[in-house]
């Protein structure tokens, strides 16, 4: 090293298999680090992103190549490494039976942060994650997003000279997202060189620089601008067509010119081929837009998924002029000791509807989801799915209902294949039917080549798959989706919603929780929910309508979840903790 | 400095581990609540030393003879006896394991003993339980023989003219309560030491918490002293309870010092808390862990620490075994310890095999302990 | 129908979370061969290969001959020769022997002269067990020497008619250890490996967060029960079967009763034994504490089975704690069937109550499973 190099980790020619004759993980990479920015670390689902990050940890040691950070190699001089990082793994990494501050205290000892400049560090995390009322409860009772939290302010503690976050967004809902990255960035300032893996590529877009893997390739870095500006003029907002938004894009992301394609407000937004419209668009109002980081991603991968669901087309059609609704929720309220996770929920959903249930992390939306589904007993109140109350008639009702948890809660012991013919099983079908569903499975979500793998070592995004192809194994009428698409790659999220939409045409009624803005907008009606209340209730136009104002003519659905969260806060009095 | 940081995150673990513990019932329960039922277990319900052997006693012609071994028969501590006149009243009892054996006067008995002939007394046992066949077998002969002194001119020893003086050291009323209360306290810190260990390491695997802990500047080394430390205080804790019972309840004598118990079971710990630690980082799963753990640690120091069987009688192949097993080595100076007083050469050698071992262990296991996780 | 279709894929389900993994497949099975292989040969109450130390002062030949006598007998190894009382001590104190004989100056002269000779005999009461075996050895032995001798007027005048006592074991007439400790490992080891499989297999679902999937899914409570039942058990059956294969082909004990009844009597067993496992799995929230809860149920039902020990030489009041312990009356079946062809009845009548206890920690377990849900 003669010329030294501003670059906090350098990879050369890095290769990573697991086993002898495995694929490689990642094939030939080579890529810098540098001091002072944050680095996007973006591609799909098992494209090589937490390898890549636990080799730089110096836990996983290269097959081929090198990784140094801050000049000691990982082969040999973890230890130099491990000191100057901070680290967040997917799992949390935190101890279930401690505390909050039991947690944070015994990191900050790991990591050597100076015993006088604990209050002050603790007092600043905590305000941060928003824990400060939660720091002598066990991490194992923190909600999902709260857990995640509390990993990412003990990765934090001791300021690190490089921080490796791995998919440190998922589960977090979008203000807690903002104030993460806010915070990161503030690091960057002092130098501080930031990985940041994600699956959103709106936090993508706003890095220094992205690194974009796929099957264990660098297929771009730079600027994620660089990247952006590869389907400038392809972009458009398409308005003025008739019919339900979501059977219009399904219809045109069938068309072969159309790479890619969003619901976006009230317009869709598509991204073509090449800049001269397909004939299929004639007639409606086409604006070119300012194309976006996510655009290019989904072009550079080879365009979105299409618009046909195969898994609704193979699925029956329910009758949809069905009167009574198929999910019900009155005044549901859940205790825990003293503290209300959730207070009178009510709503109802009728058939061939997406119900969405929006709220930041912890504000009850699992638990009203648990309580719809038969999972948890209300404290009052009561829930009805497709006519049953689950807690009373039991396993008739609870074939007709599909679930799909919000942690992976598949089993992690068996492989894919078994997993399906679990389902398959448990849901009673017959041999030869459930031969013919795990099959039809096995293709649509294009489960084949992992089907002997264990389910436990699949990357998250399949894991998703797996568990939703799973829940529909038996063709429910009800789909309850608590989070689905978290943590999950945009092309994935696309298919997935694409499924989603083809559902409820036949007839089913989902009920959905997303901390995806975007996502919201897929639903036919919102219910937001802030500390265990439901505070506002409509169609996603209405929601947004409601937050209009003068400063924001035009609000997106991020801006009306935020504002009218802002409005609660500031009439209904907070409630203590939350438990979800 | 770097010294100082290490015995921080040190602190720090330990600190972490000892939380975990006290807020997880079910270490209370190993520690404590399981040493108390063995103990009790051992104090009580195990015993050795076989009395009210259920018997049927077949006189097949009585006569004032008969009737006077029978009664000597009745009077012995050792036999509950049932009395019949055949034996095939009492056979299947005998198959149906009510009875433990048959004891047959036959009906030439008396006479034969009255025109001087050598008489015969025949004992049917139970072969399927052939400890308890042996006993009734030598308990028979001791109680004809001693019913035959009592029927000749004097009260005698049985060989004449020699007298065999007899001296129980230690433990002259022969209480097996006594040496088991000792051995059961070499299979608590087996479970302490080995099963609670490799359980709590292998569960930071599972969950994922020996990732984040790993990508900080802690060592393998500082990880495995982390765990050590209060898992050797806790089975310390656990030798006290034992040491408590086992005097105040149980009435064993301690005739050697605290200072030699505390010390052979802290040098016992570290083979023990070693193989735990290395089984759960090799398995890195619970259950994996702990059926590795029965096998490894809990049954040998049951069944082969000699402490229920004696070694010396076992086969060539298994005595071999018997020396990697630690418990093997603790349990004579255990005993010791509380039976007979300080016999420090005795202890000396059972603390260098056992620290060796220790040291062995625990080397592996912190190199086990790599910081990898592929 | 679909009730079936449901059932069938949660078995499946359950043996493949335990036997996809390569190494949960050697350990169901590889553990519990071994035990049965060192276990059998390891645990026998026997005491052979003693080693005892002889201090003689006598200058005679009558000490000389009663020490080779004692060589020439089959279970003693050692004979260590001191040449002083502290010597002698020294060897018990150290345990270099379990018994130290000592021969007085005059013991020659006595025997000739026709008086009384006395022998000295110092035994370590740390292993009292097996020491009160050593002296009835050593006590047989002078009894033989003893006879030889000149006999002295006293003795001469009670010679009169002896008493043999004529012993035979029944259904295993060279009191095989083997014989009992094989069966009765088959008992021993199918509860341990059939308690932990069992106890497992709710907390770790609940651990896992698989818990919820299930019972969102169309199963009942008693299906999903069912579902956690059947695997056990069927790993239970293989691991009897192999157990009873390697008894019959590899250890050579014979099977004189009758396998299917065998095979009945073993359902009851595996069903309480699972029921049991089941109870604690329903009550536990993690692994750990399922397994450590396993521990201290199996521990004390080994005591307590008239395995290590007969019960009737235990307090009453545990005679009775045991008649709630399942292994008891297996293991009563299983030396049955294999040594005395035990009547159908007799096998009923302790299958009985092992279904009981099987009814009984079922309806718990159900009960604590819809209780703890939340």
């Amino acid at each position: 090293m003669d010329t030294p190099s501003p670059a906090v980790v350098t990879v050369r020619s890095l290769t990573k298999r697991f086993g002898p004759d495995g694929p490689p993980a990642l094939d030939a990479l080579d890529a810098e680090i540098l001091p002072g920015e944050i680095t996007g670390l973006v591609g799909p689902d098992g494209a090589g992103k937490t390898t890549l990050i636990r080799l730089m940890t110096g836990l996983m040691a290269p097959t081929e190549g090198h990784v140094e950070v801050f000049g000691n190699d990982t082969r040999t001089r973890a230890q130099a490494v491990q000191e100057a990082i901070g680290y967040m793994p997917q799992r949390f990494g935190l101890y279930e039976d401690l505390s909050v501050l039991e947690n944070l205290t015994l990191y900050a000892e790991l990591r050597g942060l100076p015993e006088q400049d604990r209050p002050e560090v603790f007092a600043e995390l905590l305000r941060f994650t928003d824990l400060a009322r939660f720091t002598a409860r066990l991490a194992g009772r923190l909600s999902g997003g709260m857990k995640q939290k509390l990993g990412l302010a003990c990765a934090l503690l001791k300021k690190p000279r490089l921080l490796l976050l791995d998919e440190p967004g998922v589960g977090v809902d979008p203000i807690s997202r903002r104030e993460l990255w806010s915070m990161v960035e503030n690091l960057t300032r002092e130098g501080i060189a930031v990985v940041w893996s994600t699956a959103y590529l709106d936090e993508a877009e706003a890095c220094s620089r992205v690194l974009l893997l796929n099957e264990g390739k660098l297929l771009f870095a730079g600027p994620p601008g660089q990247l952006t500006g590869r389907t400038r003029g392809r972009v458009f907002r398409v308005s003025g067509f008739q019919g339900r938004k979501r059977d219009v894009l399904a219809g045109l992301l069938e068309d072969p010119l159309v790479s890619d394609g969003v619901i976006q407000g009230e317009a869709l937004r598509l991204v073509l081929r090449q800049e001269s419209p397909p004939e299929r668009l004639q007639g409606m109002v086409m604006v070119p837009a300012e194309p976006r980081f996510e655009d290019s991603f989904v072009d550079l991968l080879g365009g979105g998924p299409g618009g046909r669901s195969v898994l609704a087309e193979n699925t029956r059609e329910f009758p949809k002029d069905d009167p009574k609704p198929a999910i019900e929720a009155r005044g549901l309220t859940r205790m825990f000791g003293d503290f209300t996770a959730a207070a009178d929920i009510t709503f109802s959903v009728p058939r061939g509807e997406i119900f969405g249930l929006l709220g930041p992390n912890g504000a009850g939306k699992s638990t009203t989801f648990k309580m719809l589904c038969g999972l948890l007993k209300p404290t009052r109140g009561e829930g009805r799915v497709a006519g049953f109350d689950l807690r009373r008639d039991g396993a008739n009702a609870r074939n007709r209902l599909g679930y799909m948890a919000q942690k992976f809660s598949l089993y992690g012991d068996l492989s894919v294949a078994q997993n399906l013919d679990f389902f398959a099983g448990v849901y009673g079908l017959d041999r030869a039917s459930r031969r013919a569903r795990t099959r039809m499975m096995t293709e649509i979500f294009d489960l084949g080549p992992y089907a002997r793998q264990s389910a436990r070592d699949l990357p998250l995004g399949l894991k998703q798959r797996l568990a939703l192809a799973c829940s529909v194994m038996h063709e429910p009428d009800v789909l309850f989706l608590d989070e689905p698409t978290s943590g999950v790659d945009p092309i994935t999220r696309r298919e997935f919603w694409t499924h989603i939409n083809g559902l409820v045409e036949r007839g089913v009624s989902v009920l959905v929780t997303t901390h995806f803005m975007d996502e919201a907008e897929y639903c036919d009606r919102i219910s937001l929910i802030y500390r265990g209340r439901s505070i506002a209730l409509g169609s996603p136009d209405d929601l947004k309508a409601s937050a209009r104002s003068d400063d924001l003519p035009d609000p997106t659905m991020e801006d009306a979840f935020i504002a009218l969260i802002r409005k609660s806060g500031a009439d209904g009095e907070p409630k203590g903790g939350t438990v979800s | 400095m770097r010294l100082r940081d290490s015995l921080r995150r040190i602190r720090a673990l330990v600190r972490k581990e000892t939380r975990q513990i006290l807020r997880d019932p079910s270490s209370i329960l190993i520690a404590f609540i399981l040493p108390i039922l063995l103990l009790f277990l051992f104090g009580y319900g195990v015993s050795l030393d076989t009395k009210n052997v259920r018997v049927g006693l077949v006189v097949e012609s009585p006569s004032p003879v008969t009737a006077s071994l029978a009664g000597a028969f009745r009077g012995t501590p050792y036999f509950q006896v049932s009395e019949g006149r055949d034996r095939r009243e009492f056979e299947d009892s005998l198959m149906r394991g009510h009875l433990r054996g048959i004891v047959v006067v036959p009906k030439m008995f008396t006479e034969d003993l009255a025109a001087g002939r050598r008489a015969a007394v025949q004992v049917l046992t139970d072969g399927t339980d052939p400890n308890t066949a042996k006993f009734v077998q030598a308990y028979t002969e001791g109680t004809v023989a001693l019913w035959l002194a009592g029927q000749g001119s004097g009260a005698v020893q049985a060989p004449a003219g020699l007298t065999v003086e007899q001296r129980f050291w230690f433990n002259p009323e022969l209480a097996s309560r006594f040496f088991l209360v000792p051995g059961a306290i070499a299979i608590v810190l087996t479970l302490v030491g080995t099963l609670l260990t490799s359980l709590v390491v292998a569960r930071e695997w599972e969950r994922g918490t020996m990732e984040a802990m790993m990508a900080t500047p802690v060592s393998a080394l500082e990880i495995v002293i982390g765990k050590l430390v209060p898992y050797f205080i806790l089975g310390l804790a656990s030798v006290t309870l034992c040491l408590v019972l086992a005097t105040l309840v149980f009435q064993v004598p301690f005739r050697g010092s605290f200072f030699a118990l505390y010390l052979l079971a802290a040098v016992f710990l570290l083979p023990s808390l070693g193989l735990g630690l290395l089984i759960s980082s090799l398995t890195k799963n619970q259950f994996l862990a702990s059926q590795i753990a029965l096998l490894s640690g809990f049954l040998p120091a049951f069944l082969l620490s000699g402490f229920l069987f004696q070694i010396g009688s076992m086969p060539v192949a298994i005595r071999f075994l018997t020396a990697v097993v630690p418990a093997r080595h603790l349990v004579p100076s255990l005993s010791s310890v509380f039976l007979a007083g300080d016999i420090w050469p005795m202890y000396l050698e059972a603390i260098a095999i056992l620290a060796l071992m220790g040291a062995v262990l625990l080397t592996v296991s912190v190199r086990m302990t790599r910081k990898r996780i592929d | 129908m679909a009730v079936r279709e449901r059932l069938f894929a949660l078995v499946v389900k359950e043996l493949l979370a335990i036997l996809r993994d390569p190494r949960g497949r050697v350990v169901l099975i590889a553990p519990p061969m071994v035990q049965l292989l060192v276990f059998s040969f390891a645990a026998t109450l026997d005491v052979t290969r003693i080693d005892i130390a002889v201090l003689n002062q006598d200058a005679g030949h009558h000490s000389i001959e009663a020490i080779q006598r004692i060589a020439g007998a089959p279970p003693f190894r050692t004979i260590h020769y001191v040449h002083s009382p502290a010597e002698l001590e020294d060897a018990i104190v150290m345990q270099r022997a379990i018994a130290a004989i000592q021969f007085g100056s005059d013991f020659s002269r006595n025997v000739d002269s026709g008086r009384e000779a006395r022998i000295q005999v110092l035994l370590d009461g740390r292993k009292s067990n097996a020491a009160q075996i050593v002296f009835s050895y050593l006590n047989r032995i002078f009894a033989e020497v003893a006879s030889e001798y000149p006999l002295s007027l006293r003795a001469r005048d009670m010679a009169g008619p002896g008493v043999d006592v004529v012993a035979r074991a029944w259904f295993n007439p060279n009191l095989e250890d083997l014989w009992y400790m094989v069966p009765s490992l088959v008992a021993v080891i199918a509860l341990l490996m059939g308690l932990l499989v069992t106890a497992l297999s709710i907390a770790r679902e609940r651990e896992l967060g698989t818990f919820d999937q299930l019972m969102v899914s169309p199963l009942r409570t008693w299906e999903i029960l069912v579902g956690k039942v059947i695997p056990p058990m069927m790993i239970g059956f293989v691991h009897i079967t192999l157990f009873v294969l390697a008894a019959v082909f590899l250890f050579r004990v014979p099977l004189n009763g009758s396998l299917p009844l065998l095979y009945g009597a073993s359902f009851f067993f595996l069903f309480a034994t699972v029921g049991v496992g089941l109870f604690l799995s329903a009550a536990s929230t993690t692994q750990q504490q399922a397994i450590l809860g396993a521990f201290v149920f199996m521990v004390p039902s080994l005591v307590l089975s008239g395995f290590v020990t007969p019960i009737e030489n235990m307090p009453g009041w545990l005679q009775v704690v045991s008649y709630a312990n399942p292994v008891r009356y297996y293991l009563i079946i299983v030396k049955g069937v294999f040594l005395k062809d035990l009547p159908a009845d007799a096998i009923f009548q302790n299958t009985v109550p092992m279904a009981v206890i099987g009814v009984v920690t079922m309806l718990a377990a159900t009960w604590l499973f819809r209780h703890r849900q939340e």
